[in-house]
Parts: structure tokens; C-alpha cells; sequence
């Protein structure tokens, strides 16, 4: 199998939310992005941090139906992880000099831009389920996030039927929804 | 309630669970209704924001999954688990502006402290402050006064009771008794050592007697001296013990001593067990004193020597160091090998026990006496 290959099939795996997937390509590329990071006045967890943000990037990108890596992972990541912590230097005026003498970058203002768009609405979210309080919470991240029946839900939650508490995850979801957008509209 | 409704319809329609009829009757009523339709719409977004979000989520913890397996493995490590990388980091960063800044350092710190010894007088700790009042020669020109007024009166009047000679006091500090038998005193050494010409001792009732010094251990900063003058009564034996123990943290205690030319009444509490700069011959009190106070006795609530009163700190209030007592039973010890005062023998009571604090006072008084000398 070519290089090639097995790059297309660990994008898959990543799409996917293949664990081994993901893992391979922690060991194929962590340490060059560690480096990267630390020579530019950064610490070992902000480098933890960033190699993260650069593969829920891919993550992104790998889910697309269309999608078609022009480059190699390798190329990829680095280019990700080298925009998103030039920026967070800048905005912590930490930015001293970039040296350009670092490898072949490709274009990824775009995937970066927009992977922070969704960070935001991620971070939204987050808090207005932090907001709505249990046990909304955990009834929505039960029915929505871990993919849970409501019979499950019912059963766990203590609800005498599912028909309860699909009313109780309505009402949390109704709750929710309000929360969310009244940040969600402040937000430009 | 229509809002529950709504979401049920609205999440059934985007699950496709609705029968093609009930879609029908839906779609319809979204077109008639532009308000519902609005409604629909919000609640299509914002599922879609769930549904986003709760992948997003889903793939960050299988990435955290992964993570910290790497963690374990130590493919991966982070500043938590590995402080040092962090710090070295760092020093590898500064390390060149740390030097610099550390020969500067350097630097200034040898300056002021050359110029720190030279400015302050040498040889005493300059944080330490001796409770000895020197005496203004103010003072002594009172004395003088009062002498020549006596002796003026001797002269005229030729009483009966001869007047002793007063002296010229240049320092003023505490003493007391340690035997009734062979009149002993306990002061500090740092009073004794102030003493160029004339020691004399003065009881609460203001007569003066000679004395000598026969002991002076500069390292306890106690001294033993002996009352030479033949007018001096003996006392009854002495209203206290030396506490053969340490001085226990929090035990309350209380002193007299002569900060001022009346004997003065003070207490406070054992604070520390050791002295200025962890000096274990010393232990530290939480009181009040001034200079005069050198070599007051610290006595305890069961009438106990505790210790004797040296010095307090200067730059801090209240806190005051004590020769510890079992030091005055070594010194003892010590000067009963010199030729002349092996008579010298402490002999106690606890006559003090059980009293008022008050009656513990009054007894006590007679056998504090002020310590002068030029």
C-alpha cells in the first residue's frame, strides 16, 4: 500500500471517530507540532492544546463529503497548527518573530477561520448547557450527544415512561434553545 | 405546551418519522402560517447546532481518549505531569538575562551590606536591641543635685542614719535574687559588661548597695553578681523555683522589672521556643518591654522561673527573647567552681504557687531589685 493509501484511509478513520485512526496520526505527528510550538515560545500544553484545534480541523474537513486532501497530513496539520498559534501569539502579544525559514506552508486561513466560527458556536453551546441546569443537562447530552433511546433515558433518569420524559427533554430543549440564541444573536 | 409540540413535529420531520401524509398536512400548515414557519425554521437551525455540537463533542473526547492514553504511554507529555520541562524552558530561555540580572544583584547586595556594617556599629546584631536604659545625663545631673543636697543635709542637720553615697548611674537594668543565703543576683551579662567603675543594686524601698560581679557567660547573656554591701538584709527564702522543663508555647507569664525608676509590672505569653535567629538558649515572649528590662525575671502562673529577660527585636513589636531559666542553674553550676563563691547555692520555695496574682507580685517584689551602675 502506498503512502497515498494509507493517508486516504486514516482520513476515513478520522471521519469516522476511529480511535486507532486518530491515534496513528497523534504518534505521525504530535512531536514536529510540539517542536513547532515550544520553539515559538510556547509550553508543552499550550502544544497539547494546539495539535487538538488542528485535528478537529481536519476532523472537519475529513467529514465532508467532497473532500479531497490536495497535500499530506503532515503538510496539513503543521499548516493549521502554525496559523492558529501565530494568532493566539498575537493575541496575546506574545508574537516576537517568525521565523520563515519553517517548512512549506499551505494555504488554510479559511479551514482556520472557519474552524473558529465553530468553536464559538461549540463554546455557546457549552455554556448555555452549562446554564440549563440538571437535569436538563444530562437529559439532553443523554438523548443528543451519547445517541441514547428514550427508553434508555427514561430508565436512568428515573422517568415512569418514555413519554415523560421525551415532555421533560422537550421542555429542557425549549429552555436550551432560549439560552443559546440569546448569545448566539449578540454574537456578531 | 405548543412548544413541546412543535419540537416533536419539527424533530420527527427532520428524522423523517413522519407518514407521508402527516409531512403533507405539515408542510402545509408551514406554508399558510408564516409564524410557524419562522418557528420551524429556528428549530431546524438549532437542532442542527445540537447535532453539530454533540459531534464536535463526540470526536473531542475520543481525542482526549487517545490523548491520554498517549499520556500514559509518555508519547505525550504535559506541564502538569512534567513541571520541570516548563521551568527548564524557561531557563533556557532567560537564562542569559537571569545572569545579568543575578551579577547585579550580586553586586548591589555586597554594596549594601558593606555600607549596612559601616554605618551601623559593629559587632552587636543591629536587629537585637539590649533592654539596658542608658541613663541621660539629665538624670544624673538630677543625682548630682540630690547628692549634694544630702550631703548638704548631712552636713547641717548631722542625722542620725548616715546617708549613702548615691551614685552616678550611666545604664539602668533588673536583677534578682537567686540566693537569700549568700545574696547572689542574676542579671544579664550585657548589663554587667556596661560596667566601668561602680555595680550597685537598689531595693523597691530605694536604698543602694554595692555589688560585684562574680559570673558573666556572654553566651547566655547571664551574669551572676554578689551583693558586697554589709547593710544588705537578708531576705527570707526565695518565693520561687527555676522550672526545670522548658517554658511550655502559650503558658502565660508575667515579669517585673524597671523600664522606668519604679518597679513595672508586665505579662505576656511563651511564643516560641527558641530565640533570635533559632538561638535554642533563648526562648521568645509575647509581651511588652522597654530598656530596663534586661534580666527581669519571667515567671510563670505556678510561680516558676521561666527565665530572664535579654533583648527584644527591634523592627517587630512585642516580640522579646528570655535566657531560658535552666541556663541561670547552669551558671550557678559554673560559678560555684570559682574560688570565692562556692557558697552560692539555690535554694527555693513555691511560696508563689496558688497565689493571686497580685499576692504572687507583692511577695515577689522584695526580691527584684533595679541594677545600676557607671
Amino acid at each position: 500500500m502506498n503512502t497515498l493509501e494509507q493517508e486516504k484511509l486514516l482520513l476515513k478513520g478520522l471521519a469516522g471517530e476511529d480511535k486507532q485512526a486518530i491515534e496513528q496520526i497523534y504518534r505521525d505527528n504530535y512531536n514536529m507540532i510540539k517542536n513547532l510550538v515550544i520553539n515559538n515560545n510556547g509550553t508543552i500544553d499550550d502544544a497539547a492544546d494546539i495539535f487538538q484545534e488542528a485535528m478537529i480541523v481536519l476532523f472537519e474537513k475529513a467529514k465532508l463529503e467532497d473532500f479531497e486532501l490536495h497535500c499530506q497530513i503532515k503538510t496539513f496539520i503543521y499548516s493549521v497548527s502554525r496559523r492558529i498559534w501565530l494568532k493566539k501569539l498575537q493575541k496575546q502579544a506574545r508574537y516576537t518573530t517568525s521565523s520563515d525559514s519553517l517548512e512549506e506552508t499551505i494555504p488554510v486561513e479559511d479551514d482556520v477561520e472557519n474552524h473558529e466560527k465553530k468553536q464559538n458556536d461549540f463554546n455557546l453551546m457549552e455554556a448555555a448547557l452549562a446554564k440549563v441546569g440538571e437535569p436538563c443537562k444530562s437529559l439532553l447530552e443523554a438523548y443528543y450527544i451519547h445517541k441514547k433511546n428514550m427508553n434508555e433515558i427514561a430508565g436512568s433518569f428515573g422517568y415512569t415512561n418514555a413519554d415523560n420524559a421525551k415532555t421533560q427533554k422537550y421542555k429542557c430543549l425549549v429552555r436550551l434553545k432560549k439560552l443559546f440564541f440569546a448569545q448566539y444573536k449578540l454574537t456578531p | 405546551m405548543e412548544d413541546t409540540l412543535l419540537i416533536d413535529a419539527v424533530e420527527r420531520f427532520a428524522n423523517g418519522e413522519m407518514s407521508v401524509q402527516e409531512k403533507t398536512y405539515f408542510e402545509d400548515l408551514r406554508k399558510n402560517n408564516p409564524e410557524l414557519d419562522q418557528a420551524v425554521v429556528e428549530y431546524l437551525f438549532f437542532m442542527n447546532e445540537i447535532q453539530k455540537h454533540s459531534k464536535a463533542k463526540n470526536f473531542k473526547n475520543a481525542l482526549h481518549e487517545v490523548e491520554s492514553k498517549l499520556l500514559i504511554e509518555g508519547f505525550i507529555t504535559k506541564g502538569s505531569t512534567a513541571g520541570k520541562a516548563k521551568v527548564l524552558q524557561l531557563w533556557g530561555k532567560y537564562k542569559r538575562t537571569i545572569a545579568v540580572a543575578a551579577s547585579i544583584a550580586g553586586l548591589v547586595s555586597i554594596f549594601i551590606a558593606s555600607v549596612v556594617s559601616s554605618v551601623s556599629n559593629n559587632g552587636s546584631d543591629t536587629n537585637l536591641k539590649p533592654l539596658v536604659e542608658k541613663l541621660n545625663s539629665q538624670e544624673s545631673k538630677t543625682r548630682q543635685l540630690e547628692t549634694k543636697l544630702n550631703k548638704l543635709e548631712a552636713g547641717t542637720t548631722a542625722s542620725k542614719t548616715p546617708v549613702k553615697p548615691r551614685l552616678d548611674a550611666r545604664f539602668r537594668a533588673t536583677g534578682f535574687l537567686i540566693d537569700a543565703n549568700n545574696n547572689y543576683i542574676v542579671t544579664n551579662a550585657h548589663v554587667v559588661s556596661q560596667v566601668k567603675n561602680n555595680l550597685i543594686i537598689e531595693n523597691n524601698k530605694g536604698d543602694q548597695f554595692t555589688a560585684t560581679p562574680v559570673y558573666v557567660n556572654k553566651e547566655m547573656d547571664i551574669a551572676i553578681i554578689k551583693v558586697t554591701d554589709s547593710n544588705f538584709k537578708k531576705l527570707p527564702v526565695l518565693p520561687y523555683n527555676i522550672k526545670k522543663s522548658s517554658a511550655d508555647l502559650g503558658e502565660t507569664v508575667f515579669m517585673l522589672g524597671f523600664p522606668k525608676a519604679e518597679v513595672v509590672y508586665g505579662e505576656g505569653y511563651i511564643s516560641a521556643h527558641s530565640g533570635y535567629n533559632m538561638d535554642s538558649l533563648f526562648c521568645q515572649l509575647s509581651t511588652a518591654a522597654n530598656e530596663g528590662n534586661s534580666g527581669s525575671p519571667v515567671i510563670n502562673r505556678s510561680g516558676d522561673l521561666v527565665g530572664v529577660i535579654n533583648s527584644m527585636e527591634k523592627n517587630a513589636d512585642g516580640v522579646v527573647f528570655a535566657s531560658k531559666a535552666n541556663n541561670i542553674t547552669k551558671a550557678i553550676a559554673e560559678a560555684k567552681k570559682i574560688t570565692g563563691n562556692e557558697d552560692i547555692n539555690f535554694k527555693g520555695s513555691n511560696a508563689l504557687r496558688g497565689l493571686d496574682r497580685v499576692s504572687q507580685v507583692k511577695k515577689l517584689q522584695d526580691y527584684v531589685f533595679m541594677v545600676k551602675g557607671n
